[in-house]
């Protein structure tokens, strides 16, 4: 069979599609887990914690698939970095993972029995729920800016020669706050276009304008220190877009300051990290005019534009190797074969649209803020 | 490789696999159920299937969170625990994961919380359209893990391309429309719809023999009745048996539950007892069934069923052809141009998988002697009395449950599900289905082994480069968070059954006004 699109193109397509779904995870569950990290703060009784869940409560196992859907399309388009990440962040893998599973049973048994103890213990079961991934993919993503300490072997096969502890350095515990900061705005700014006035939406606005300046000042700081910092990587000799998916084929060297080449290169690049300064203001000044959608605009702006600034200052870059640069995985070097890239692509044009527009749809079907009297009255709320 | 690590790694999966399969099959084929009961209410109008409906959609929602969230994990162990393996396949692998979140995750996932909290929001038949999505979406995630499983028994459509070190798809139609893959799904979702029915049968009868809700009861008896009939009957006869001559380890996996240790003349006989023994390749005290197997396994009275020894033999022969498989793509590593090599890899490549048998017992296959290459070639047999045992006891309870649904059909038309001495058993059998589908699925995985890919990628080189203390935190935290979680979740349903089924009631009007005013839209 004739392939349209040749092997570069797809790489790109499929780049941009890894970054589209991770925002679309971060967009939707992070509402999800900025809600839940919210948990024990944003309602003082019972019924106030209620509203937080409830608005969250129909859309959490549809958000959810974002990420399992990243994981797929991860292991369809991208198999070595499916490979070499989750089983080099084994442990923070599996954090991030319990967490999850906590997350969704915390919601459906919450509610279950009245007893304030037994539903006291399943908020924090959500808190850890929402802050414990957050924290973690922050901390990941910082560790894949600076490079994962693996290496391949002639057979391709990935060694890791980290540990837990060792993917808490002082970046990636930065980066790993500014993604708390961001959910936490994000989360806020949800709610406050899903709940009716009062007490929890005040608090709400209170704590999103908190975190709003606290994304902007940890995003500067980021991007002072990498642009700055010894991180950076680089790709040496003729480099072949078009070539067969073996990292040991091209020449890598570790080259600090490099993160900021592509700005350089393609000005209009800068677009990215412009969004993720101007979204949280934009969120500010929405709190301060009581413009819930212009919050929550902000923080959605805030959030593309954080996660597009680490895409494509990395670009081509993917996972960078810190002992072994020649491990390095690249967007030239780590994908599916040209095939797979192409009928996923077509699998991906049918269905997505189809994603969005029912997704939409259930959202339009119980769109409304979630008032006290719902809580209340609605025996189907939890 | 570090076999512990390999050991660890396949205890934990298997762990996290059965118990995510305890939520799955109740999913598949309570979502079905709850279609069937909400177009009885649709139809009729009547509110007690409403009611019906609501109640065991209630009892469906506690299970199926748990079968998501613990689906979660399936989804990224291979990347965690089976790093090799998913560089390796991930080509063809990688895929059907994919599709099964694009297509089968986001329907079910997005429309259960409007099954849920939609029955206000939306008519009679809308409402009944999202039901039916949400079941179509679980019963489509079935067919998708079933097809990247499928592929794993039978790996069709893929080659090896020395240039990457792995498989790569050459014809995704074959894959797509595996046969293994086909009669799996049909089998798998069968055995998902006994299930359900078998546990609506049970929930039910334990109301009727309470006195409790029997007009709800036994109406849900009567549709779980009729369901369960038509599922024992496919799981059966549409078994995935039909698969097992295609592929020398279904070849293996198909001598290996009859405990067949030399081929026979066509048609075989089917053995219903046996003690399989390891050591001395026989089975003592056999008992059969003339013809049977030969009958059922090649649909045909000449097809002849191979046996162990020869199997063996056979993977011996492979394996020498493997290695010279295997010394090509060690000289295409060094130079990527040479033909000769390039040449050699193409007449063998069928075989490199065989090669790789080797590296258990040498570290590089091209000095392996002799001696050697039959422990290889032996390696190819699976546990024979785990596999024989495992499917008679399946196979059983199998034709158990046509008997016990036909049975049911019986007392609904005769005497009204009134006999208690029927619905003492319809509790009884509760766990039963559970039993049949964790042996199905033990049945499938360890006979497949030594591989992970038949013929292609041996289990024990698709580890993860990990250590044997990660494994056991994480087996360990597994293994606490999911224990605790089946605590929760058995008490859940318990209450929930006690409590049973609510009357529906418009809701009420909350006069005078609560809490805060609401909000004039923006």
């Amino acid at each position: 069979m004739e392939i349209p699109l040749d092997y570069e193109t797809l790489r790109v397509i499929w780049w941009g599609l890894m970054g589209t779904l991770l925002i679309g995870f971060a967009l939707t569950d992070g509402y999800d887990l900025g809600v839940a990290s919210l948990m024990p703060f944003i309602g003082k009784t019972d019924e106030e914690r209620r509203m937080a869940i409830n608005a969250i409560a129909p859309h959490w196992e549809g958000h959810q698939v974002w990420f399992i859907l990243g994981g797929g399309a991860i292991f369809a388009a991208w198999p070595f970095v499916y490979a070499v990440s989750f089983s080099g962040f084994y442990l923070a893998m599996f954090l991030v993972l319990s967490a999850l599973i906590l997350r969704p049973v915390a919601f459906k048994y919450r509610s279950k029995r009245p007893d304030p103890a037994w539903r006291s213990r399943w908020d924090w079961a959500l808190f850890t729920g929402g802050f414990v991934p957050a924290l973690v993919f922050g901390v990941a993503v910082g560790n894949v800016l600076q490079g994962a300490p693996f290496r391949l072997d002639s057979d391709l096969r990935s060694f890791y020669e980290g540990s837990l502890i060792g993917l808490f350095s002082p970046f990636a515990m930065m980066t790993g706050l500014l993604s708390v900061a961001m959910v936490v705005m994000h989360g806020a700014g949800f709610l406050s276009v899903k709940i009716e006035r009062g007490a929890v939406l005040d608090r709400a606005r209170r704590i999103g304008s908190v975190a709003a300046v606290a994304s902007l000042v940890l995003f500067a700081a980021g991007g002072l220190w990498v642009a700055n910092g010894v991180m950076g990587f680089r790709l040496e000799g003729v480099v072949d877009p078009n070539g067969p998916s073996n990292p040991l084929f091209v020449k890598t060297v570790a080259a600090p300051g490099a993160w900021m080449d592509n700005y350089g290169r393609h000005p209009w690049m800068l677009i990215a990290p412009i969004l993720g300064l101007a979204g949280p203001v934009i969120a500010l000044l929405g709190i301060r005019r009581h413009s819930h959608v212009l919050n929550l605009a902000g923080s959605s702006l805030a959030t593309v534009g954080i996660i597009a600034t680490v895409g494509l200052s990395m670009f081509p870059f993917i996972l960078p190797s810190s002992i072994d640069p020649q491990s390095s995985l690249t967007a030239w070097n780590a994908s599916s074969s040209h095939l797979t890239l192409w009928i996923m692509l077509i699998v991906t044009l049918i269905f997505l649209p189809l994603v969005l527009a029912y997704t939409a749809w259930v959202m339009k079907v119980l769109f409304g803020r979630i008032s006290l009297r719902d809580v209340r009255t609605n025996p189907d709320f939890y | 490789m570090d076999m512990a690590v390999v050991e660890l790694s396949r205890l934990q999966f298997a762990l996290t696999a059965m118990y995510h399969f305890l939520f799955v099959p109740l999913t598949l084929g309570l979502s079905f159920l709850l279609v069937i009961m909400e177009s009885i209410y649709v139809m009729t109008g009547r509110e007690i299937w409403r009611t019906i409906t609501c109640f065991w959609g209630k009892l469906f929602g506690i299970n199926f969170v748990l079968g998501v969230a613990t689906g979660i994990t399936m989804e990224f162990e291979f990347g965690t625990n089976w790093a090799y393996y998913s560089h390796y396949v991930g080509d063809i692998f990688g895929a059907p994961l994919a599709i099964e979140g694009l297509m089968a995750f986001f329907l079910e996932a997005t429309f259960v919380g409007l099954m849920f909290f939609g029955w206000d929001k939306l008519s009679k038949i809308a409402h009944l359209a999202v039901t039916f999505l949400v079941a179509l979406g679980s019963n489509l995630s079935a067919l998708w893990i079933l097809i990247a499983n499928g592929w794993m028994q039978n790996p069709v459509g893929a080659r090896f391309n020395p240039e990457t070190m792995r498989m790569e798809v050459t014809d995704f139609y074959s894959v797509l429309f595996n046969p293994v893959a086909q009669a799996k799904f049909v089998h798998t979702v069968s055995a998902g719809y006994v299930a359900a029915s078998v546990f609506v049968m049970g929930v039910s009868a334990y109301y009727l023999l309470k006195g409790k809700w029997t007009n709800v009861a036994r109406r849900s008896m009567m549709a779980a009745s009729a369901f369960g009939l038509a599922s024992s009957l496919s799981v059966v006869v549409l078994g995935d048996e039909s698969g097992y001559a295609l592929t020398d380890n279904q070849r293996m996996k198909l001598a290996a539950i009859e405990a067949m240790w030399h081929t026979e003349e066509a048609p075989a006989g089917l053995s219903l007892f046996g003690i399989p023994d390891m050591e001395a390749h026989e089975t003592h005290w056999e008992v059969k069934v003339p013809y049977v197997l030969g009958l059922i396994s090649t649909r045909s009275l000449t097809g002849e069923v191979t046996g162990i020894n020869e199997l063996v033999l056979k993977a011996d022969e492979r394996i020498r052809s493997g290695i010279v498989a295997y010394d090509a793509v060690e000289k295409l590593k060094v130079n990527r141009t040479d033909m000769a090599a390039r040449e050699q890899f193409e007449r063998h490549k069928a075989d490199l998988g065989y090669a790789m048998l080797l590296k258990r017992h040498v570290a590089d296959p091209r000095a392996a002697t002799d001696q050697q290459i039959m422990l290889a070639a032996k390696d190819t047999i699976p546990n024979v009395p785990l596999m024989f045992w495992l499917f008679r006891i399946m196979a059983g309870l199998g034709f158990f449950f046509i008997g016990f649904f036909a049975l049911a059909f019986y007392c609904a038309s005769a005497c009204q599900f009134s006999k208690r001495w029927f619905l003492k058993i319809a509790v009884a059998i509760m766990p039963l289905p559970w039993i049949a589908i964790e042996f199905g699925w033990m049945l499938a995985e360890i006979g497949r082994q030594p591989w992970a890919v038949e013929g292609v990628l041996p289990t024990f080189l698709a580890a993860s480069s990990l250590t044997v203390s990660q494994i056991w935190t994480t087996i360990i935290g597994f293994t606490l968070l999911y224990g605790a979680l089946a605590v929760i979740e058995v008490r859940l349903m318990i209450a929930t059954i006690r409590k049973g089924p609510v009357e529906h009631h418009e809701p009420e009007e909350v006069r005078g006004q609560a809490g805060y005013a609401p909000l004039p839209a923006e």
